[in-house]
């Protein structure tokens, strides 16, 4: 069965996010950072932030839900179980701070198949309340078609 | 000592910064850091909490969150650089199963700089098993 490529270019309702400060601090702490622009409010304020910074990797968490209904969409066709995640691009832009209100939009960017692989990659656009673009990001997802 | 970024800035490595320059950051994830990491992350795959799960799809345990390792790599950038908002881009393509228990160590060099753009290509290794292959970052240099 041939990969659906007929979903390339579809995308998906924005899907908001509202960062907290305790989020960002959790999210620091379990991948081992240790800055204090991401945990202590003064330190950020006197490096001219509204709040804690969060990571560049916190994209996982506002622009991630933004992507799980292209990944189950029927149209789509991902058979699931056979998922790996093959590959990840982020750009950041502005930083991120405890309070900012994102916006990220998923587009199913291409389909293919090559190699007993088939190959789905999703783009996500992340906006704040500015309108400034935070983060783009480029999702690869890999499902072995032969075994 | 908290977050004076402007020390960081006059001090960091990526000040100065030349091809061939190297950053690195070793890393032992512990037992639990993948059920803090889907918490945080929001990714509940059993596959990265459930040991018998896990063993079930024919992995030999509990493996790390690929977008965890990814994290190691953007914090080697990030404090090699003197903070967050010097990481500009970063792109990482995954392999090996990352495990619990054994150190990771994630070795960067710097390919080349472009006026204020350094790039750098970087690994992350496990045990001679490359869990993050041919990753590249763009480093704001000031």
């Amino acid at each position: 069965m041939a990969a659906n490529t007929h979903a390339i270019g579809k995308s998906y309702p924005p899907a908001s996010y509202a960062v907290g400060r305790e989020k960002i601090r959790e999210f620091a702490a379990a991948v081992s950072e240790t800055n204090p622009l991401y945990f202590d409010v003064d330190a950020a304020r006197a490096a001219g932030y509204a709040d804690v910074v969060a990571p560049p990797m916190f994209a996982v968490v506002y622009a991630g839900r933004a992507v799980t209904p292209a990944l189950f969409d029927p149209e789509v066709g991902i058979d699931f179980p056979r998922m790996l995640h093959g590959g990840q691009e982020f750009r950041w832009g502005p930083l991120v701070v405890a309070g900012d209100e994102i916006s990220t939009t998923a587009t199913v960017k291409d389909i293919s198949e090559r190699g007993g692989m088939r190959f789905y990659v999703f783009e996500t656009a992340s906006t704040n309340q500015d309108s400034a673009t935070v983060c783009t990001g480029t999702w690869t997802n890999i499902v072995r078609t032969e075994s | 000592m908290h977050g004076d970024l402007d020390e960081h800035r006059e001090d960091g490595i990526v000040n100065g910064l030349e091809p061939g320059q190297t950053i690195e950051l070793k890393i032992t994830p512990d037992p639990f850091v993948t059920v803090r990491y889907a918490g945080a992350s929001g990714d509940f795959n059993p596959i990265h909490i459930d040991e018998e799960f896990a063993k079930q799809v024919g992995l030999p345990g509990r493996i790390l969150h690929g977008l965890w390792t990814m994290a190691q790599v953007a914090r080697a950038h990030t404090e090699a650089a003197g903070g967050p908002e010097r990481l500009k881009a970063l792109s990482v393509q995954f392999r090996g199963m990352g495990r619990m228990g054994e150190e990771i160590v994630v070795a960067g060099t710097v390919r080349e700089v472009n006026g204020e753009v350094a790039v750098v290509d970087s690994n992350a290794v496990q045990a001679g098993q490359r869990l993050i292959r041919n990753a590249v970052a763009e480093v704001s240099t000031r």
